[in-house]
C-alpha cells in the first residue's frame, strides 16, 4: 500500500512541479508581456497574426482547441476581439475562460479609454461603443496590463508569484529606463502634426504630445478618395507637416504618392510587435516606433 | 458531606468569578460608548473642515476652467487653420486631383489590401457582437437586439419561380420585388450556466402578407464537464455546413437545390436538443447527436404530413399521410454529426464533416428515412489581410437520401410502397478579390431514382444550375448581391433568373464562425 501511495505521489509530483501554465493571448502585444511576466513558467499562443487586423480574425476551429486546453486567456476587451472571439469561447467549454475568473484577463479593465463615443450612430462610420480599444500604443498602458497579468499568473499558480513577480520588476525597471529616452528622444518635436492612414494612434500621440489628427482615409473605413487626398497635400504643405505613417505591407503606395507630392517621408509604423525585424517583445517594438519616429522628423527638418 | 460543601465552595466561587467579569465587562463597554461620542463630535468637526476645505478648492478650480474655457476660445477663433475655410478647387488641384486618381487605381490594382490600417480607429470595429442599438449600449444591456432585413429585386424567364426553380422558403421566388426574411435576433447570457438565442423571422408572402414564424429559440450550457455542450430548444439542425447557417450568412441568395429536397424549403431545424463533445485530439474534433421531436414541415423528410391536395387530405410523396404520433423513442429524429479541422498552413484552414439524419416519416405505418451528408470547407487568407481581404474559400456538399415511401393511410387506393432516392451536391468558390468585394460561382446538381408519383413532385427529378453571384458590402452593416442563375431542370428545360439581394443590419452584429 506504501509503495502504491509512493508510485502515485510520483507519478503526480513532477507534473504538479513543472506543470507550465497554457497561456493564450489574442494579440502579440499582450502575448509578448505575458511571455516576458511568464518566462519558462508559461507556455504562450497567441492567435492573432501581427500584420492581422485585429477586428477580423477568423474564428478557427483549432483555436477551440487552444482555447480548450487554455489555463488563462488574455484579450483586449472593448469590443476589440467581439467579432471572432465569442463563438470560440463558447466552443472551448472552459470554466477556467469565464469572465470574472482568474484565467480571463481583459486588459482594457483599469485603463481610461478614449474616444468613447456619447452617441452609437453608425452614419459617422463603425463605432466602439466602448471607446477606442487600441490603447496598448500608449507604453504606460503597457506597464499597466503587465501588473494585470502578474496578478492573473499569481492566482493561478501562487507556489511561482515569486518569479512572476521578480519578471515585473525586471520588466518594470527596463521600461522605465526605456520610457525616460522615449520622451526625452520626442521632446523636440512636441505639438507637431504627423498624417496617418488611419485614425489607430490616439493613445501613442497622446503620450508622446504629438498631433494625429489628419488620416488619408476620408471617413474611418472608406478608401482615399483622390479629392480628399488632394486636401490632405494642401494641408501638409501649408501646415509644413512632413511625416506620414502607414502599416507595413499595406497602403504604403498611397502613402508614397501623397509624400512625394508633400514632401514628406513615409515611416512603417507596425500595430503589433512581431510584425516586423526587431519588433518582438512590446518595449522592442514601442523602441522601433518612437525611434523611427524621431528620425522621420529628423530626416525633414 | 465535606465533598458536598467543597461543590458548593466551589460553584459559589465560580458564580462570584462570572459576577467580576461581567461587571468589568460592562464597565468596560461604558467606558466605550463614552469614547465613541467623543470621537463622534471630533470626527464631526473635522468632516465639517473638509467639506469646507472641499468647497474652496472646488470654488478656486471652477474659477481656474472659466478661465482657461475663455483663454481657449479666444485662441481657437484666432487661429482657425487656413485650409479649413471653404476649399475652392484650382486649376492645380484639379490637376493634382486627376493625378492621384491614376495613382490609386494603379495602387488599388497591384495591392489587393489598400484599403485600411491592420490596428483600425474606433470607427471601424467591423464584426460587432455587442455593438447594440442606441437603447442597449454594450455591457449595460442584458441581451444583444439586431434586426436583418434582405430584401430581393429580379426577373426570372419562368413565370412563376416558385414553382420549379426557387424552393427555399427565403430565395426569392417571385418576379419584381419580395422580402424573404427579416429577422430579429436575440442573444444574451441567461445566468451563469446559460445563453440564450432566438430569431424571429417576419417576411412576405407571395401575396404580400406578413408570416411570422419562430426560427430558433434555445438555450446553449456553457460549463458542463467533460468537454461538453448541452443546446435545448428550437433550431437548425447541426447538418453538413449550410444547413445551420442563416439566410444572411449565405453567399448567395437563394438555398442549394440538394438542401431543398432533403430538408425542405426551411432547412432542418425543429424542437430537441444536443449534445456535443469536444474530443480531446491535437486538432478540432466535435461529435455531436442531436435529438430531434422530427415533426411539421421543418423536418421535411421526416414526419411531415405534406400539403392539402385539394381535397381534404394531406399528401407527401404521392400518399395520403398518416399524421403519426409517438410510440417510443425509436419515433424521434436522429441527427449524429462529426467535424474535424486542420491547419493546412499558417494561411489556410480545412473543415470535414460527416452528418446523418435517421427518423420515421409519415408515408407509412413503419417508414423511415435516413440522410447521410459529408461536407467540406477551406479557406485561404494572407497573413496581412486589410479588414478580412483578400481571401478564397471553397465549400462543397454532398447529400443522399432514402425516403423509404409507404403504402400511405388510403386503404382504398393502397400506393405500392417504394424506396426514393435522392443524391446532389453543390460546391461554391468565393473570392474577396479586394476590400469589401466578393465574387463567386456555385454549381448545384441533383438528381434520384424514379419514383411514381414524380410528375407531381417539384422536389424531384435531374436538375443543375450555374449561379456566378458579385457582392459588394457598402460597410459591415449592408450588403448588395448580383447573382444569375442558369437552371437547367429535367422537368422545365433551361430557365434564366436574375436577383439583386439588399441586405441591412441594425443593432448588434453576431460574431461570425468560422
Amino acid at each position: 500500500m506504501k509503495l502504491f501511495k509512493l508510485i502515485i505521489l510520483f507519478a503526480f509530483v513532477p507534473f504538479a512541479g513543472f506543470a507550465k501554465l497554457n497561456v493564450v493571448a489574442t494579440t502579440t502585444d499582450f502575448g509578448s508581456i505575458a511571455q516576458e511576466i511568464g518566462g519558462e513558467k508559461i507556455d504562450l499562443t497567441t492567435l492573432s497574426k501581427p500584420t492581422e487586423d485585429p477586428h477580423f480574425v477568423d474564428a478557427k476551429p483549432s483555436f477551440i482547441v487552444k482555447l480548450n486546453h487554455a489555463d488563462a486567456l488574455i484579450e483586449g476587451g472593448a469590443e476589440l476581439e467581439v467579432g471572432w472571439l465569442p463563438p470560440l469561447i463558447e466552443g472551448s467549454r472552459n470554466a477556467k475562460l469565464e469572465s470574472g475568473k482568474p484565467g480571463r484577463v481583459s486588459c482594457a479593465e483599469g485603463i481610461a479609454l478614449l474616444e468613447v463615443p456619447t452617441t452609437l450612430d453608425r452614419s459617422k462610420g463603425d463605432i466602439h461603443a466602448a471607446g477606442n480599444p487600441h490603447f496598448m500604443t500608449d507604453p504606460l498602458n503597457g506597464k499597466i496590463v503587465a501588473a494585470h497579468i502578474a496578478k492573473s499568473f499569481c492566482q493561478l499558480d501562487p507556489k511561482s508569484c515569486d518569479y512572476f513577480n521578480a519578471n515585473l520588476k525586471k520588466f518594470n525597471d527596463r521600461f522605465d529606463a526605456k520610457m525616460a529616452e522615449w520622451q526625452k528622444l520626442l521632446a523636440p518635436d512636441q505639438g507637431k502634426d504627423v498624417v496617418s492612414y488611419h485614425n489607430s494612434w490616439p493613445y501613442f500621440a497622446k503620450r508622446f504630445d504629438l498631433k494625429m489628427d489628419i488620416f488619408l482615409e476620408p471617413k474611418p473605413g472608406i478608401p482615399p478618395s483622390p479629392s480628399h487626398l488632394a486636401e490632405v497635400i494642401t494641408k501638409m504643405k501649408s501646415g509644413q507637416i512632413k511625416v506620414i505613417i502607414v502599416q507595413p505591407y499595406q497602403n504604403r503606395k498611397t502613402a508614397e504618392a501623397v509624400a512625394s507630392h508633400a514632401e514628406a517621408v513615409v515611416l512603417d509604423f507596425p500595430s503589433f510587435p512581431g510584425s516586423m525585424k526587431d519588433t518582438k517583445g512590446y518595449i522592442d517594438w514601442m523602441d522601433f516606433l518612437v525611434k523611427s519616429l524621431a528620425k522621420g522628423f529628423q530626416a525633414r527638418k | 458531606m465535606r465533598k458536598f460543601e467543597a461543590v458548593n465552595l466551589e460553584k459559589f466561587m465560580k458564580i462570584l468569578k462570572i459576577i467580576g467579569w461581567s461587571s468589568a465587562l460592562c464597565l468596560s463597554a461604558m467606558t466605550l460608548q463614552a469614547q465613541e461620542t467623543n470621537e463622534v463630535g471630533q470626527f464631526k468637526k473635522q468632516l465639517q473642515q473638509m467639506q469646507e476645505n472641499f468647497d474652496k478648492v472646488t470654488r478656486a478650480q471652477q474659477q481656474q476652467i472659466e478661465a482657461l474655457t475663455k483663454k481657449l476660445d479666444e485662441l481657437t477663433r484666432t487661429q482657425l487653420p487656413p485650409i479649413a475655410v471653404a476649399p475652392v478647387k484650382t486649376e492645380e488641384q484639379k490637376k493634382l486631383e486627376a493625378e492621384l486618381a491614376t495613382e490609386l487605381a494603379k495602387d488599388s490594382t497591384t495591392n489587393a489590401a489598400s484599403k485600411s490600417a491592420t490596428q483600425s480607429s474606433p470607427l471601424s470595429a467591423p464584426w460587432s457582437a455587442s455593438q447594440p442599438l442606441t437603447i442597449a449600449r454594450a455591457g449595460s444591456a442584458y441581451m444583444n437586439i439586431s434586426f436583418d432585413a434582405l430584401m430581393d429585386a429580379g426577373w426570372s424567364t419562368e413565370s412563376d419561380p416558385s414553382a420549379q426553380l426557387q424552393l427555399g422558403d427565403h430565395d426569392p421566388q417571385k418576379r419584381g420585388f419580395s422580402l424573404r426574411n427579416a429577422e430579429i435576433a436575440l442573444d444574451g447570457a441567461v445566468d451563469p450556466y446559460f445563453k440564450g438565442f432566438a430569431n424571429i423571422v417576419l417576411k412576405l408572402d407571395n401575396n404580400n402578407e406578413t408570416d411570422i414564424e419562430l426560427e430558433e429559440t434555445y438555450l446553449q450550457s456553457t460549463s458542463l464537464p467533460a468537454n461538453l455542450q448541452l443546446k435545448a430548444g428550437q433550431f437548425f439542425s447541426a447538418f453538413g455546413r449550410n444547413n445551420p447557417q442563416h439566410p444572411h450568412q449565405w453567399a448567395f441568395v437563394d438555398a442549394p437545390i440538394i438542401s431543398t429536397r432533403a430538408f425542405g424549403p426551411d432547412g432542418l431545424r425543429n424542437i430537441g436538443t444536443q449534445l456535443s463533445w469536444l474530443a480531446p485530439t491535437p486538432f478540432f474534433t466535435e461529435l455531436s447527436l442531436g435529438i430531434f421531436d422530427g415533426q411539421g414541415g421543418t423536418a421535411h423528410s421526416f414526419r411531415n404530413v405534406g400539403e392539402d391536395d385539394g381535397t381534404g387530405v394531406n399528401r407527401f410523396a404521392g400518399r395520403a399521410t398518416i399524421d403519426r404520433n409517438l410510440r417510443g423513442p425509436q419515433d424521434l429524429l436522429f441527427t449524429p454529426r462529426l467535424a474535424s479541422s486542420f491547419e493546412v498552413t499558417d494561411t489556410q484552414t480545412l473543415v470535414g464533416g460527416l452528418s446523418g439524419a435517421f427518423g420515421p416519416n409519415d408515408t407509412g405505418l413503419h417508414s423511415r428515412t435516413e440522410i447521410y451528408g459529408a461536407d467540406v470547407y477551406w479557406k485561404w487568407k494572407p497573413a496581412n489581410a486589410t479588414e478580412g481581404f483578400p481571401f478564397v474559400s471553397w465549400q462543397t456538399e454532398g447529400i443522399y437520401r432514402r425516403f423509404g415511401a409507404g403504402s400511405g393511410a388510403d386503404l382504398m387506393e393502397p400506393v405500392q410502397s417504394e424506396n426514393l432516392r435522392d443524391w446532389g451536391a453543390f460546391s461554391q468558390v468565393l473570392w474577396g478579390f479586394k476590400p469589401r468585394w466578393v465574387t463567386g460561382i456555385r454549381g448545384d446538381y441533383a438528381s434520384g431514382n424514379s419514383g411514381q408519383f414524380d410528375s407531381s413532385d417539384a422536389f424531384r427529378g435531374e436538375r443543375y444550375r450555374i449561379s456566378p453571384v458579385l457582392t459588394f458590402f457598402p460597410s459591415e452593416f449592408s450588403k448588395v448581391s448580383l447573382q444569375y442563375n442558369h437552371d437547367h431542370g429535367e422537368k422545365f428545360g433551361t430557365e434564366h433568373s436574375v436577383w439583386i439581394q439588399l441586405e441591412f443590419l441594425l443593432g448588434a452584429h453576431g460574431a461570425h464562425k468560422f
